[in-house]
């Protein structure tokens, strides 16, 4: 807990901030290239899709932020609720448009892949429906988030949502097992291992790995820079008082 | 427990003294679900088939109509936060409110949807179906809107926030409901009808005691921040 209430303070945190975002975006720049050239280049086609299994590379990687996102926002919800913890509202604020932009991603690739391997550009399955439903709901939170007048009620409000909305995720997750659809079922975060060749599960993970880090540095830029405004604020209201 | 029969006698004399409140949600049910026939053309096989997704869906969106009425009106004359002073527990005051709500827009969405059921072209075996997953559906409705209510309290544009954060949370539902009506409708023995529909409404009734867990806690989070 004491960890947790250090970095409670915006000027420690923004000291952290300053020295970790080098690594951080280094790290996202690093494997986005690795990535991208492994998948594009590296990787076989499949032996089925052709050349169009590459669409997976963006498509798998977006699908798992888009739920990634979405339970960091309900944790830092949590945080916000109970703690009342001043950053966890401004990640959970900042978190929102990166995660609705993920799950419009992987809705946009998901389409693209269906049209040559389904024939169709969507089908009401099972999981398409339910990731869907996930955009909605980023949609609502982020509206509900500025309805108000005050920032704080807001906050309070789009925090109670985010933890309502949470029960899509495990949905999102089993979905694939519980009802039989079109869309194929887990195979690379299963119990008994992934089912998918090390030549094209590399390229996959790593694509996995430069999407997590692509999301902290843009996190904590907006955090940063939610910090540096409501500072500014302060010093415009100090200079007004004082003239 | 009185502070709960007061809430839910207060609120049903205020609807039947505003007797327009009360049959708007039921006209709008009724008419809109006219307009299919005007729209499809008026096959009775096609209809018959439609006619659980077209209910499921019009009751759905007369529910979303009347959700802003839940909270808003006792909110802004003030007589909202003397019902929380004056309430054992906020949680109960929300489950009093929402089944107040349920008794004046839930039940006479019941009661019409045979109606529609009978013009619709649907078998009697379908249109029981119907009611039982209705019985157990609306229910749900009422208390997943009742969260959106509380959320949206003081919110700007509050009315159009509604839909977005509701009609997401709703689908599980309408799926489950339109399921229930399908399988009964397609089981080919007669015998079979409860059994096809069960697992639909089992999910449906599983569906309900999440909200019922859910809605008081969430609403009661969100109506403290709001009378704050």
């Amino acid at each position: 807990m004491s960890v947790f209430h250090r970095f409670a303070n915006p000027n420690r945190f923004l000291k952290l901030t300053n020295t970790v975002l080098p690594w951080v975006s280094g790290i996202t720049v690093v494997s986005l290239v690795a990535g991208l050239y492994m998948a594009f280049f590296t990787s076989p086609p499949d032996y089925q899709q052709g050349e169009s299994v590459r669409i997976m590379y963006i498509h798998v990687p977006s699908a798992w932020m888009a739920m990634f996102i979405y339970t960091s926002i309900a944790i830092a919800s949590v945080c916000s609720l109970i703690w009342r913890h001043p950053l966890a509202d401004l990640a959970a604020k900042a978190s929102a448009p990166i995660g609705a932009g993920f799950t419009f991603l992987a809705l946009a690739t998901g389409s693209l892949w269906g049209k040559p391997m389904w024939g169709a550009w969507w089908v009401w399955d099972a999981r398409l429906t339910s990731v869907l439903i996930l955009f909605f709901l980023y949609l609502g939170h982020m509206a509900l988030m500025n309805a108000f007048e005050e920032q704080e009620r807001g906050n309070r409000a789009a925090a109670i949502l985010a933890i309502v909305g949470f029960v899509n995720i495990p949905i999102i997750k089993f979905s694939v097992d519980w009802w039989n659809t079109l869309h194929q079922p887990a195979s690379v975060m299963r119990a008994d291992g992934p089912s998918i060749d090390p030549s094209m599960l590399w390229p996959l993970l790593i694509m996995g790995l430069a999407f997590k880090f692509f999301y902290l540095a843009v996190l904590l830029i907006k955090i940063k820079s939610e910090l540096i405004e409501a500072k500014l604020r302060k010093y415009r209201r100090a200079m007004v008082d004082s003239a | 427990m009185n502070g709960f029969l007061n809430i839910v006698s207060k609120d049903l004399r205020l609807a039947l003294r505003q007797r327009s409140d009360l049959t708007m949600a039921v006209l709008f049910f009724i008419l809109t679900a006219m307009l299919f026939p005007f729209g499809l053309g008026p096959e009775p096989n096609l209809l018959a088939r439609i006619a659980p997704g077209i209910i499921w869906v019009t009751a759905l969106l007369s529910v979303l109509l009347s959700l802003e009425r839940i909270f808003l009106a006792d909110y802004e004359d003030g007589s909202l936060e003397q019902l929380v002073l004056s309430c054992a527990s906020l949680e109960i005051a929300i489950l009093a409110k929402v089944l107040a709500h349920w008794l004046t827009t839930g039940l006479p969405l019941i009661m019409a949807a045979p109606l529609i059921a009978l013009l619709f072209n649907m078998d009697t075996e379908a249109i029981t179906i119907l009611l039982i997953a209705m019985l157990l559906g609306t229910p749900s409705l009422s208390l997943i809107g009742a969260i959106a209510g509380t959320l949206t309290l003081g919110a700007r544009r509050g009315g159009v926030l509604i839909p977005l954060l509701v009609l997401p949370l709703y689908i599980p539902t309408l799926i489950f409901g339109v399921g229930a009506i399908d399988a009964a409708m397609n089981s080919l023995e007669a015998g079979a009808v409860i059994a096809n529909a069960r697992p639909h409404l089992l999910l449906l009734g599983a569906i309900l005691l999440v909200s019922l867990l859910i809605t008081p806690l969430a609403g009661a989070a969100a109506l403290k921040q709001a009378l704050e």
